[in-house]
């Protein structure tokens, strides 16, 4: 086999010990880039590494075949301690052809010295074109200063399988795990996991092909990485953000989730049905988002608190329900796993574009409860304390992920389930004579809901302004009545949230806050500059409404203040932007308009989860002179 | 599954109550309007069938017709315009042992809320559905409505309505798993009472569209029909609605019919005048959408630990020992 290498690289058997690598798997889509990838790092996770992964999804079903923009596969971050986010430019890719290979080299996502396993099967296809694209692109390769490996994983395969297609996958693990010093043992285990819904007979031939890219790599390939392993005491469990949400759901004892296909939301139904089938509970795939917030409304309403889960299109058509919710004082639980925006997007791409959505969006005054899950295990909790919230305060809870969770996986610590979590069973008791559905209490705003069953609770709730007893009401005084409590209910809620914790000292010169997926990215690029001896600290947000107390007096304590978001504002060199007529990041604009501080932002619409490195270089010209 | 409670399985003759028991407030509709026939209807029935008031909901929409719950002592949901079907899809999802009924309008259900209007008829749940049918909008003065009559004029088509106008009975019967489907008139109190308690005891969805007078914004739309009983076309069958000797020999236009019969249903429905009243199409074994989700299983804290437990260990790393 030939390796090449345009520098000089150390050959040597020897392994070297690194802190981390960012490892790339593309392909074709279906032909199984993915589960290589999620494989490796269930096999890394269980071997004591901490690591991060993000599937890499062409928006296509089934893009062309050999094209640029249909890499369909999986980035991941091993690293010899916990990781939270995806890490930065890839260290070594495989790629099952050039051209999948051509599109993450051209979106600039490995690192000029990165090392290349492509398949070499294409040097003799059938096809003359596709053999002169490869001969072309592997000399454009050349040409850097990658490292090029030749993978015959076709033709290594096509011993084992008669259709390599359908095998190359493991093949490709089998070298990773030998370069990586994965366990070989643990890789069996994981591939008997991978394919235990399969007969015996699949999971035998995989491990042949995996054990055969294991003896190859071992025979042909003169490279290897040893990562120092961190024991593992406690139980973890290895999820994605949509896994993690779904499996929320089912712990704080919701019961009924109506939804509408959406991406990237619709991972977390799919999960959740099946969990459902065997736990109990409904997943209702409404005939459209509107209908599936009403149904959701209709089921909290007479019962136990509902979810619906959507992203960014399905938030905008549920506005309305959102609104009837917060005006007829009805729990609502709503997840909206966000990407790009606005209309259609970038489905398969994350963004933070839908917080003042998520915030604002229904018309009139609709106060409700905006959080943001900041990591895998918040996917999990916040569904929990999204639940309670909108049974104790009868309102709407909207959740905000995003894309970059969505798929990301992660091991956690398993959680320990409490009964705690689960919502009461609905209250039948008879109503005593003499209370108002809507008696509001003066200074939190809170009602106590009494719902069907209940004898001599009977009354007729409306999205129409309505005074105490529920009666449609058109005067001044019934109308002022409502908006007044239904937003005193959030000044309640904002007196039991802790002031978020700083990351970092207390008081300096850049103060970094960020909201949702972005904090293990932000706090690792803070740590860096900390490193290089900026006065940086980094503060994350998981209540965005209401938000916590003492935001303002930390915001005081730093010379500069800068949110870091996914989401666009307006490029302050741009000849028409100036101070008046920028449009600021959602959360800067939020922060700037409460706390009257002047705060800037650095945002990326890239579509890409967000990388430390980048926050990195963003956040240095915003420290200011010395 | 989810939060059931056994439904009253005995009922005796004195817990019935009297009318004034599910009448509650006065209702707001304009003098001769039908929709204050269908209420009488509703309130009769909720009687007759000894209906608990905490165990029922009334869920609407948005128009003249949504205003009927604030009128009904029970539980209702005044919701949003186009709305109420899912709304109450959800309350029967979650709570089967309530029953459900739902009032809409022209414009709620086969306008703006077209799309629920066709899946709730899919989805079969046990909700009684009265579409109030007044061929106009009403609560916000006088638009055309899709159940409008060609060239009727409104605010938005003054020089009469384009498009000709929209048959729900006919869409309703293309629905597959469409299980109840039948016709009153508010002008007929006796027979729109006899169709509500069919539709209220059909188990799956009822529909029951009622044409119903708006003296206020479409005066003497169905005179020709309330003059002249000839122009009703009354539906007889031993498994149809009771006729009392009195309305049998008023509208002696009839027609037998087996409400298991589509195709006569369809042919029936497409027939606009005479107005064919009574049960067009009534399907009692069609399968309920909350049936078929309903495992049965009771969830308790402790199958909610466990289910949990057994998927959180698919994705466990256990420390190695």
């Amino acid at each position: 086999m030939t390796t090449v290498a345009c520098e000089a690289v150390p050959a040597a058997r020897s392994r070297r010990l690194i802190d981390e690598h960012v490892v790339e798997i593309v392909s074709d889509s279906g032909e199984g880039a993915q589960r290589c990838g999620q494989s490796f790092a269930a096999i890394a996770a269980r071997s004591g590494l901490g690591i991060w992964t993000v599937e890499i999804i062409p928006a296509e079903i089934q893009p062309p075949a050999r094209s640029v923009a249909g890499a369909s596969g999986n980035r991941v971050r091993l690293a010899s301690r916990p990781v939270t986010n995806g890490g930065d430019a890839v260290d070594l890719v495989v790629a099952f052809n050039e051209q999948v290979l051509r599109g993450r080299v051209e979106a600039g996502e490995l690192r000029p010295e990165a090392t290349i396993l492509l398949e070499s099967a294409w040097a003799n296809d059938r096809d003359p074109q596709i053999a002169r694209e490869y001969a072309e692109t592997r000399e454009e390769l050349l040409s850097h200063r990658y490292r090029l490996i030749d993978l015959p994983m076709e033709a290594e395969s096509r011993t084992i399988v008669s259709d390599p297609r359908r095998g190359k996958n493991m093949f490709a693990l089998g070298v990773l795990c030998l370069i990586y010093g994965l366990d070989r043992r643990l890789a069996r285990e994981q591939i008997a996991i991978t394919f235990g819904k399969k007969d015996q007979a699949v999971i035998d031939q995989n491990v042949r092909l995996l054990e055969a890219g294991w003896a190859w790599a071992e025979r042909e390939v003169d490279l290897r990485f040893e990562l120092e392993r961190m024991t593992v005491t406690e139980p973890q469990v290895v999820l994605n953000g949509n896994t993690a949400i779904a499996l929320g759901i089912l712990a704080s004892g919701m019961e009924i989730c109506a939804m509408y296909p959406i991406t990237p939301a619709t991972s977390a139904s799919h999960y959740l049905t099946d969990v459902f089938e065997r736990v109990g509970g409904i997943v209702h795939q409404a005939e459209d988002e509107i209908a599936a917030c009403a149904f959701a409304i209709g089921a909290s309403y007479a019962g136990k608190c509902a979810v619906t889960i959507t992203s960014g299109p399905g938030l905008s058509l549920k506005q309305e329900g959102i609104g009837l919710a917060v005006m007829a004082e009805i729990p609502l639980v709503v997840v909206d796993v966000q990407r790009g925006g606005p209309s259609t997007g970038q489905p398969t791409k994350p963004e933070q574009g839908d917080l003042l959505a998520a915030m604002f969006g229904s018309h009139g005054d609709a106060p409700k409860v905006v959080m943001a899950v900041s990591g895998i295990e918040d996917c999990f909790y916040s569904m929990i304390t999204a639940r309670k919230i909108a049974e104790t305060f009868n309102t709407v809870v909207v959740v905000l992920s995003d894309g970059s969770l969505a798929t990301a996986q992660q091991p956690i610590p398993r959680p320990a389930f409490s009964e705690e979590w689960l919502a009461s069973p609905a209250d039948q008791s008879p109503v005593p004579g003499g209370g108002r559905p809507y008696d509001w209490d003066a200074t939190t705003g809170l009602i106590r809901r009494w719902i069907p069953g209940q004898p001599g609770g009977m009354h007729t709730i409306t999205g129409i302004a309505h005074d105490r007893d529920s009666h449609v009401a058109y005067d001044a005084t019934s109308n002022e009545e409502g908006l007044r409590h239904r937003s005193l209910k959030l000044a309640a809620l904002q007196r039991t949230l802790r002031t978020p914790r700083l990351f970092g000292d207390d008081e300096g010169d850049l103060l970094v806050i960020g909201w949702g997926s972005t904090k293990g990215a932000i706090e690792e690029a803070v740590s860096r500059l900390r490193a290089e001896g900026h006065r940086v600290s980094a503060l994350h947000l998981t209540f965005i409404q209401p938000m916590p107390s003492g935001i303002g007096d930390i915001l005081r304590r730093f010379r500069r203040v800068v949110t870091v978001e996914m989401a666009w504002a307006d490029r302050a060199d741009d000849a028409l932007i100036d101070d008046e007529s920028r449009r600021w990041s959602p959360l800067a604009m939020l922060l700037r308009s409460r706390f009257l501080v002047d705060v800037d932002c650095w945002t990326d619409v890239s579509g890409r989860p967000l990388r430390p490195a980048a926050i990195h270089d963003g956040l240095l010209p915003k420290l200011g002179p010395a | 599954m989810t939060t059931q409670l056994p439904p009253c399985l005995l009922w005796s003759p004195d817990d019935r109550r009297p009318l004034e028991e599910y009448q509650t407030g006065v209702p707001r509709w304009c003098v001769g309007c039908g929709d204050n026939a269908i209420l009488t209807a509703v309130q009769r029935l909720c009687r007759d069938e000894g209906l608990a008031p905490e165990r029922t909901v009334f869920v609407s929409g948005i128009g003249c017709s949504s205003r009927l719950p604030h009128y009904m002592r029970a539980y209702g949901f005044h919701g949003t315009h186009g709305r109420a079907l899912p709304i109450a899809e959800g309350v029967k999802m979650s709570r089967p042992d309530l029953t459900v009924f739902v009032t809409t309008g022209d414009g709620d259900a086969l306008s703006i809320g077209a799309a629920h209007w066709i899946h709730a008829l899919r989805y079969n749940m046990d909700l009684t559905v009265l579409l109030h049918d007044n061929h106009i909008y009403g609560l916000t003065k006088k638009q055309v409505s899709p159940t409008s009559p060609l060239g009727t004029r409104s605010n938005t088509t003054p020089k009469g309505s384009l498009l000709p106008a929209l048959n729900p009975l006919t869409v309703t019967l293309g629905v597959p798993n469409v299980s109840f489907v039948a016709q009153a008139v508010d002008w007929i109190p006796e027979v729109l009472y006899q169709i509500v308690l069919a539709a209220y005891r059909h188990k799956g969805t009822s529909f029951v569209r009622i044409l119903q007078r708006c003296p206020e914004f479409m005066p003497g739309m169905f005179d020709p029909w309330v003059r002249d009983p000839s122009r009703t076309l009354l539906l007889r069958h031993e498994k149809g609605i009771a006729l009392s000797p009195q309305v049998a020999g008023t509208y002696r236009n009839q027609r037998e019919h087996d409400p298991r019969d589509m195709a006569a249903a369809r042919e029936i429905a497409s027939v606009d005048d005479p107005i064919p009243v009574g049960i067009l199409y009534h399907d009692p074994d069609a399968p309920r959408y909350e049936e078929l989700r309903h495992g049965g299983a009771i969830r308790t804290a402790e199958s909610i630990r466990r289910g949990l437990e057994a998927e959180l260990d698919t994705f466990t790393i256990w420390p190695d020992p």
